[in-house]
């Protein structure tokens, strides 16, 4: 389980590629096809919040697995701005900029696990995990 | 007794230290004894085995290649004390026998005649050395005894895990999804939906919407006893995705309570076109298609809710 | 990329043939503007069958051409919009109210003709003895 694919995220092609690899890995890990876009969409959300409020930073994507349930991590990062206050980001349908986006809420009404660790000033780390249980 | 109690009390560190360090001894003599008398102690369990009338849907040439694999893992786990090797063994002997029809009941008790085999022969062997034969037992039963426990756990979780495997292969091939006539498809919903179950109707849903180009689809929800709101919320997304397909939905067979459920989570019921029952469901539905000047109608800002509720 | 835009007649067809950028999405909702604007365009179909995703900022971007359209008179109707796609907008929570959206091309055809149609119904003057 050691394999990772590290994107960088710079530029609006960035968050294309980031979620067909984040599809194709959902794919392999055995996902449904439906589930497969649902985790391309929350990383396609999460990689554009990096492109907005940091400008630049990583995804990486890696297969999980905890007892019989096999899934896909998703770790985004950036050494942006920070997010001043997380609950309140978190709320659906707020946002500071250009009022775009379902944002974080939204990929995290799609995932398992969903946590944010952020510093204002220094950046990021967005971890999320989809689980598929293996019958 | 009284031996073992006075020597327990009086115990000292170094006592202690022999005392455990025989204690090892004593597996490893109980190990070498067990495997020197592997073949007869086999057999003398695989006879138990017939004569309790278990395993009866294996032959007798089948009882014995098993039981000496059984027998192998129970001593090594014996000897080394650790159970993850019996464990992956035990999953995957289950699921050998598990198709051939062996019931729980049966695995356990032949592990627990393979301890009672091998318990009789220490007391034979020790017979003349009770206090030898009582610290050997104090070595044995706790170890028998989690064996017997690995293994039958490892044997229902094996069974779970198929069963599971069953269900999910029979909702794969059922088609709950029915095209009544051109264009107008019907879901019944019948029993307990789990979310899982939720998240596969939807996508047959939307997979025969396309297919069959529905304009209309009738999701009946009479069979469906008590819906807590993450499967009314699913319901609710259900509708609006398929609205997005093109189709318009109406839901039938809603009771007052699974309305109420609605409510609760925020449904606007004026929203979703509902109907009592499926029967007048499916001709609302035919209405809708008859005339097709109301169809799609939610999308460029006509709602049929306030049409078609009765 | 640059998505093909085509007039049948008095509608725009946009024909999306692959993944969009986000830059591409806006370019295609200004090139639809300025072609509405420019001809006297009744209707707008965008053909969304080749994407697999549709995030938050696709849906807003679709849901800022139909506005911009209606308010030049023109319809809007979303078609294409593959099942598993629909599935994770609801659960995203991203919805096209107000926004037509039809299984496939036939389908929005015939949705900008009723349109059309009622439209001019609606909009055709009542003879003499139809009043009072």
């Amino acid at each position: 389980m050691g394999e990772e694919l590290r994107l960088p995220i710079a530029a609006d092609v960035d968050v294309v590629e980031a979620r067909q690899q984040g599809r194709a890995l959902a794919a392999v890990a055995g996902f449904s096809s439906g589930e497969q876009t649902v985790i391309a969409a929350a990383i396609s959300e999460i990689a554009r919040n990096i492109l907005m409020y940091a400008k630049r930073g990583e995804i990486t994507l890696s297969l999980v697995q905890n007892g019989d349930r096999q899934g896909v991590s998703i770790i985004a990062s950036d050494q942006g701005p920070g997010i001043p206050d997380i609950d309140r980001a978190m709320q659906y349908g707020y946002s500071t900029s250009h009022g775009v986006g379902a944002g974080l809420p939204g990929a995290k009404r799609l995932m398992d696990e969903f946590a944010v660790d952020s510093v204002v000033g220094r950046g990021t780390t967005i971890t999320m995990k989809k689980w598929r249980r293996t019958i | 007794m009284d031996t073992k109690k006075s020597m327990s009390v009086s115990t000292r560190a170094s006592e202690a230290s022999a005392l455990s360090e025989s204690s090892a001894g004593l597996l490893r003599e109980l190990v070498a004894h067990l495997r020197q008398n592997r073949t007869q102690l086999r057999e003398e369990w695989a006879r138990r085995i017939t004569r309790a009338e278990l395993l009866t849907a294996m032959t007798e040439e089948e009882i014995f290649a098993e039981a000496t694999a059984v027998y192998d893992n129970y001593v090594e786990a014996l000897e080394t004390g650790t159970f993850e090797a019996l464990q992956a063994y035990s999953r995957r002997l289950s699921e050998r026998i598990i198709p051939r029809g062996v019931e729980t009941d049966e695995v356990v008790g032949i592990v627990l005649l393979l301890r009672d085999v091998l318990a009789r022969s220490l007391f034979t062997k020790y017979q003349d050395n009770v206090e030898k034969l009582n610290r050997i037992l104090d070595s044995y039963e706790p170890a028998a005894n989690r064996i017997a426990n690995t293994v039958a756990v490892g044997f229902v979780e094996e069974r779970e895990r198929i069963i599971r495997q069953q269900q999910e292969a029979i909702r794969e091939l059922s088609t709950p999804v029915l095209q009544v006539r051109e264009r107008l498809l019907i879901l019944p919903i019948i029993g307990v939906i789990d979310p899982q179950r939720a998240r596969q109707l939807t996508e047959q849903l939307l997979r025969a919407i396309r297919a069959n180009r529905a304009k209309v689809v009738v999701i009946d929800v009479t069979g469906v006893a008590a819906m807590d709101s993450g499967v009314a919320n699913h319901l609710v997304q259900t509708v609006e995705a398929s609205r997005l397909l093109g189709a318009t939905v109406i839901v039938t067979g809603l009771s007052p309570e699974i309305a109420q459920t609605l409510v609760t989570i925020g449904v606007d019921l004026s929203e979703m076109a509902t109907v009592g029952d499926l029967q007048g469901g499916i001709e609302e539905a035919e209405r809708l298609l008859a005339d097709r000047a109301a169809l799609p109608g939610p999308q460029a800002g006509r709602e049929p809710g306030t049409e078609l509720n009765r | 990329m640059e998505v093909p835009i085509l007039r049948q007649g008095q509608y725009l067809i946009a024909s999306i043939q692959s993944a969009l950028t986000d830059a591409d999405l806006s370019h295609l909702r200004e090139a639809l503007i300025a072609q509405v604007g420019r001809s006297r365009c009744r209707g707008v179909i965008v053909d969304v069958t080749a994407l697999d995703v549709m995030d938050s900022f696709a849906v807003r971007t679709l849901r800022d051409i139909a506005h911009m359209a209606r308010l030049r008179g023109a319809e809007t109707v979303i078609v294409g919009i593959q099942p598993d796609v629909a599935f994770a907008m609801v659960q995203l929570g991203l919805t096209l109210k107000g926004v037509a959206t039809v299984l496939d091309l036939e389908e929005g055809l015939a949705f900008l003709n009723r349109r059309t149609e009622e439209r001019f119904l609606e909009t055709k003057p009542k003879r003499p003895s139809d009043r009072g």
